[in-house]
């Protein structure tokens, strides 16, 4: 049998200012190589916080449960660490960092991937060959990579770029964290394609979004609903487009109600 | 001036090499007016204890103890800049390092004291126009003893087609020395140059005092850009005064770095005299051990529609002390003023300071006028960004550190200066060795 | 928002300045000048004990030596203040005991003030619609204070019941001695500045809080001031303790008779917060102005402190500065507790010749300390107004953070407004953020008002509102009203 890339087991989640606030009371997910899930779910139910969690982020204290990745725990790992094994997380919000080239930030993080896997650094040659060759596959300009890390970006042009930084760095596992929002439709095929172009088989993709949008574009094998830090369903690609048909209402959600309260 | 220092002013005792009758006519003026030394209480001064200077026996420029080589110069000029080049060893002018040929047309590039010879008219009539604008104690002690520095003038529509590099180059002496280097840079109508003043040190336990004063003179639609790069020793103290006056649309662009020194102070007052001029101030201190890096600007809005843009960013490391004021002043008659400010502070130590001022003082009514200080630390979400792009915690905040540093470099036109920022850089931060950045 | 009709009435008593009257009643006076005698005098007058008295003779000693500030920025100056030609203390010649003996010129003064004294009547709440909110209505416990004394402390007894002690500072001198005697000059201590100093030396009355342990004071405190003799200065003195989980929110406003020559206010006020403890001070200032060729009004000189001494605790300033010929104060918070809090809102507008130089100090002392400032400056006529703050973050200050921003607007060409903040960092974890801005109103946004048929005054008195609004909700209800109707006011007549 095959181990499955990412498995979550019973995992709970709390703030680590705050232990009175659990954010995710206790999810399973299984993710097998080539998969692409997408977990959709309304403001405040605890999405991004677990896109978050699965990155490594240290403002929340796993209390229960654990996640396993290709059969090994992740959860003692660091960011960076976790990055290397090839996770990757495409932020919501990519941060600016100016003073800092697109191309200085790549070259850096290629050559602390090969330095984990014990390989040597990449002269600049076959690093400038890499980028071009995904620059051309994810369709971003080449110029991109002469600017600051996100600084002065387009919403468009971070969302392209956080794909173009997976595909750069050969991550296994992409976790897409409200990539559509603040997108208009042209933006989002060209942000959809980039995934697409990467789906070969092996590579497994988490879809995290609000709206079923998105999932017209990038086809999930499996959705799930996830309501106030729980998986209250799970099913195939048919269940996104009933929710936004019926929306989150009969999973208990007054989406006024909740709005604003963020993800 | 009140609560100055009562105390005798030993560097006004000592001999400079006589001048005609107008120069030491201008000489003895500033004697006559010079207040005393600031203290504390002054307000201009209230965080920067010049003791250290004043209990230092200075003699004059003498001549160095060990000679300067030309290998010596090409070590600290700026690498891979084709300048223009005149090098001043311990305050004096050594032609034989120099290498100030010929800038083209219309323009003139002399040591002062040549200058004072063959220029007589121009140095009389600009000398003192721009510097008088802000008077400060260590101005006046520099107006009293000009001597030597640089003289630029490029006629309207001229262009040197190098930048002007004034290389001062300290050594250890027996005794300390204090120089007080002369700069006048004076640009005609629709013309352009880049001035590079450029401090180093070949001991870096030389102890010494540069009290420098660099006057630019903007003429309409002129474009200037004014470099400062001060990589003195850390026993030395550099107090550094560059004044400037715009004419209507001139552009000027000052870009400062302050790597050197134990006491070190930088007034920039640029004063925006005619409509629609625009003045760039761009500035980086970066300190560790005990320097203390002071700088005080003040911008002048004199003229209506103007543009001024203040950058300035501090990194202080160990025990070190960063200290900035910037005054925007906006006259009356300035209307359609567009003011910004900006002053970002990095604290990498428990033990290290900063004092900002940011301040406006505002008499027109039609103005936009912004500003904005900071101090902080490397930004946390930042460094989560990098650790998740797979790059260990310490490269990541070495990274961000150093992208602090460099934001300014971009608005820097010379690519070798910053090219060699970049490396003094890496060299200076503690966590940034061994970072591999290409600018 | 006050619409133009409203503005017109009350801008024609401002004209007048509707407070300028002056009271006729008997007073008492010390001669003029100041000396260990005058000192003495004051003392005997209240009453003191020996070692208040003390304190005042080294107060006294210390300002004999000192120097009148030269660092404020203002740019007309003004005259010099003769100290010997004041006199340092008046009072009304009875002193009352209950509201049955307050002279009925004083009662008539505070009512012609909208200062109700009478309790009944406060009670029944101040005039307002039917709309007016029900917290407005409230109570309001007042504590009026007249040239050097105070002359009456209302709802005493309702205050005493929930354990409030609200009284003048000489009966607390009387009263509570040993609350006096451990926080008098705590926060503020009798050298701290020439004014503080001299403040300390002469002070004549004030009010006094003290809420005990755990208590919520169960309603808004006030103290009326009021200048109504001729050459005296005030200097009062006010201490507010909110012992441990003690909350209290205690509002000030001043008036003062229109006279061509300049008055001296030097105040002091202390505040301190013990753990988890919160104080909410709220003034509103218009003293009398002076005219528009900067003739007479008040010469505002306040030393305004408090001290956040235990973790968790919190202080709040909020001031609407609008009167006086010259303003100089910084109510500043020590955060000497753990995650204490300190929050300075203020809105200080200068028309006519009026200077105002004042802002706030935030020292951080504690672990995961905040302070927050918003300052809004509107300078009319040839006002001139200054921010000046200081942000210190002291080296154990961990993780303590600062928010200021400080926005100014300028109406007219004669006009300034300055901005002189001033922030010190020792400790590398802290962090401090200043933003500030200075624009004339905007253009596109009265012209959209305009456009929408509202006349060019509203219109500015409205953004005018909205530039305020951030400080004004800090206020209490009814305080708020009345700061929008006094902003409306001291603007009148200064757009073309």
């Amino acid at each position: 049998m095959t181990t499955p890339l990412l498995q979550i087991r019973n995992l709970h989640v709390r703030l680590e200012d705050d232990p009175s606030v659990e954010i995710i009371k206790g999810i399973d997910l299984t993710i097998m190589p080539g998969e692409v899930h997408s977990i959709m779910g309304p403001n405040g139910s605890g999405k991004s916080t677990l896109a978050q969690v699965l990155a490594g982020k240290e403002d929340y204290e796993i209390t229960e449960g654990e996640i396993l990745f290709n059969g090994q725990d992740l959860t003692e790992l660091g960011p960076d660490e976790r990055a290397n094994s090839g996770i990757f997380l495409a932020f919501q919000y990519p941060v600016e960092i100016p003073g800092v080239s697109a191309m200085q930030f790549l070259k850096a993080a290629v050559n602390a991937k090969r330095a984990f896997e014990g390989q040597n650094e990449l002269d600049a040659g076959a690093l400038l060959k890499h980028f071009r060759a995904k620059a051309e596959q994810i369709n971003v300009p080449f110029e991109m990579l002469k600017r600051n890390v996100n600084e002065g970006f387009s919403g468009g042009e971070k969302k392209r770029f956080e794909i173009f930084q997976m595909a750069v760095l050969d991550s296994v596992l992409g976790i897409l964290d409200e990539s559509d929002s603040g997108l208009d439709i042209d933006a989002l095929r060209i942000v959809a394609d980039g995934v697409n172009s990467m789906r070969d088989g092996r590579r497994s993709f988490l879809v995290i979004t609000h709206y079923q949008r998105l999932l017209n574009y990038i086809v999930p094998d499996h959705v799930h609903v996830l309501v106030n830090g729980r998986i209250v369903k799970s099913g195939g690609k048919e269940l996104a487009l009933e929710l936004e048909e019926k929306g989150y209402r009969p999973f208990g959600v007054n989406e006024s109600a909740v709005a604003g309260a963020g993800a | 001036m009140t609560n100055l220092m009562d105390k005798p002013v030993s560097m006004l005792d000592v001999p400079v090499p006589a001048g005609p009758a107008w120069l030491e006519a201008y000489r003895s003026r500033a004697r006559s007016r010079f207040p005393g030394f600031p203290t504390l209480r002054d307000e201009a001064w209230r965080y920067t204890n010049i003791t250290p200077i004043l209990e230092t026996p200075f003699q004059p420029a003498i001549s160095a103890a060990r000679d300067v080589s030309a290998d010596d110069v090409q070590h600290v000029r700026v690498p891979e800049l084709d300048s223009s080049l005149l090098v001043f060893v311990n305050g004096r002018y050594r032609a034989d390092l120099s290498d100030a040929d010929e800038l083209g047309k219309g323009v003139v590039s002399l040591p002062l004291h040549e200058a004072v010879r063959s220029h007589a008219e121009l140095l009389e009539e600009h000398l003192g126009t721009a510097s008088g604008e802000h008077e400060d104690p260590f101005t006046t002690l520099n107006d009293a003893m000009v001597s030597d520095g640089l003289f630029v003038h490029v006629s309207d529509g001229a262009r040197p087609d190098r930048p002007i590099e004034v290389l001062s180059i300290a050594t250890r002496t027996a005794e300390p020395v204090a120089s007080h280097p002369r700069n006048l840079v004076v640009v005609g109508k629709e013309a352009r140059a880049t001035v590079l003043e450029h401090y180093v040190t070949l001991d870096d336990d030389a102890v010494y005092l540069n009290n420098a004063v660099t006057e630019l003179i903007a003429a309409p639609s002129a474009t200037v850009e004014h470099y400062l790069l001060e990589r003195e020793s850390e026993r030395a103290f550099n107090i550094s005064t560059l004044a400037i006056r715009q004419a209507a649309e001139s552009v000027v662009h000052s870009h400062t770095v302050l790597l050197g020194g134990r006491i070190v102070r930088n007034n920039v007052t640029p004063v925006l005299a005619g409509e629609r001029a625009h003045c760039l101030i761009n500035g980086l201190y970066v300190g560790h051990r005990e320097q203390h890096l002071d700088n005080a600007m003040r911008v002048r809005h004199a003229a209506p529609q103007c543009e001024s843009r203040q950058y300035y960013k501090g990194i202080m490391n160990d025990r070190s002390r960063g200290v900035f004021t910037g005054r925007i002043v906006v006259d009356k008659i300035a209307q359609k003023t567009d003011a910004i400010q900006s002053n970002r502070n990095m604290l990498l130590s428990d033990d290290a300071r900063v004092n900002a001022r940011p301040q406006l003082e505002i008499y027109a009514d039609d103005v936009r006028c912004t500003h904005g200080a900071t101090t902080g630390r490397v930004d946390d979400e930042a460094v989560f960004y990098f650790m998740s792009r797979g790059l260990s915690e310490p490269v990541a905040r070495a990274m961000l550190v150093y992208a602090f540093a460099a934001e300014g470099f971009d608005r820097m036109e010379l690519v070798p200066v910053r090219r060699l920022l970049a490396a003094e850089m890496i060299d200076k931060l503690p966590m940034a060795r061994g970072l591999s950045i290409e600018v | 928002m006050t619409t133009t009709e409203e503005v017109a009435r009350l801008s024609h008593e401002r004209r007048e300045y509707k407070y300028g009257f002056v009271t006729d009643i008997e007073q008492e006076f010390a001669p003029p000048g100041l000396d260990e005698s005058t000192v003495r005098f004051i003392s005997a007058k209240k009453g003191e004990p020996e070692w208040l008295l003390e304190w005042r003779l080294k107060a006294l000693a210390k300002w004999q030596e000192m120097e009148e500030p030269t660092w404020v920025f203002l740019p007309y100056g003004h005259p010099p203040i003769d100290y010997q030609a004041l006199s340092y203390y008046a009072a009304p010649k009875q002193s009352p005991k209950s509201l049955d003996e307050v002279d009925p010129k004083i009662l008539e003064t505070y009512e012609k003030l909208g200062i109700p004294l009478s309790e009944t009547r406060a009670l029944l709440g101040i005039e307002g619609g039917p709309e007016t909110p029900a917290e407005a209505r409230r109570g309001v416990a007042v504590d009026a204070v007249f040239d050097s004394v105070s002359v009456k402390t209302t709802f005493q007894e309702e205050l005493k019941k929930a354990g409030v002690i609200f009284c003048s500072i000489s009966e607390a001198v009387r009263e509570h001695p040993e609350l006096v005697r451990q926080y008098l000059g705590s926060v503020v201590p009798y050298s701290d500045n020439f004014f503080a100093t001299l403040n300390s030396a002469v002070f004549s009355d004030g009010s006094f809080v003290y809420v005990p342990r755990g208590v919520k004071c169960p309603m808004e405190l006030s103290t009326y001031f009021r200048i109504n003799a001729r050459n005296t200065g005030q200097f009062e003195r006010t201490l507010i303790i909110a012992d441990e989980g003690a909350e209290v929110s205690y509002l000030e406003g001043c008036t003062a008779p229109m006279r061509d020559e300049n008055q001296l206010h030097a105040a002091v006020v202390e505040l301190v917060a013990m753990k988890g403890a919160s104080i909410k001070y709220s003034t509103i200032q218009n003293w009398y102005p002076g005219d528009e060729t900067g003739k007479g009004g008040i010469y505002n000189f306040v030393t305004k402190r408090g001290i956040c001494k235990g973790d968790d605790s919190r202080i709040s300033w909020t001031q609407v500065e609008t009167g006086s010929a010259i303003t100089w104060k910084y109510p500043s918070v020590v955060l000497q507790g753990d995650r204490s809090k300190g929050e300075f809102y203020s809105v200080a507008l200068t028309n006519l010749r009026q200077q105002a130089d004042t802002g706030t100090k935030m020292i951080h002392i504690g672990r995961d300390t905040k302070s927050t400032i918003v300052s809004k400056g509107i300078s009319a006529g040839e006002g001139q107004n200054t921010y000046r703050g200081l942000v210190q973050m002291n080296k154990g200050a961990h993780r303590a953070h600062n928010f200021t921003q400080c926005d100014s607007i300028l109406i007219g060409d004669k006009c300034g407004a300055h901005t002189f903040p001033y922030v010190d960092i020792r400790n590398a974890t802290a962090t401090a953020e200043h933003e500030a801005s200075t624009t004339k109103l905007a253009e596109d946004q009265l012209f959209y008002c305009t456009a929408r048929g509202i006349s060019n005054e509203d219109a500015i008195s409205l953004l005018v509102n909205g530039f305020c609004k951030e400080v004004f909700s800090e206020l209490p209800m009814e305080f708020a009203v009345e700061a929008n109707k006094l902003l409306a006011v001291s603007l009148e007549g200064s757009v073309g």
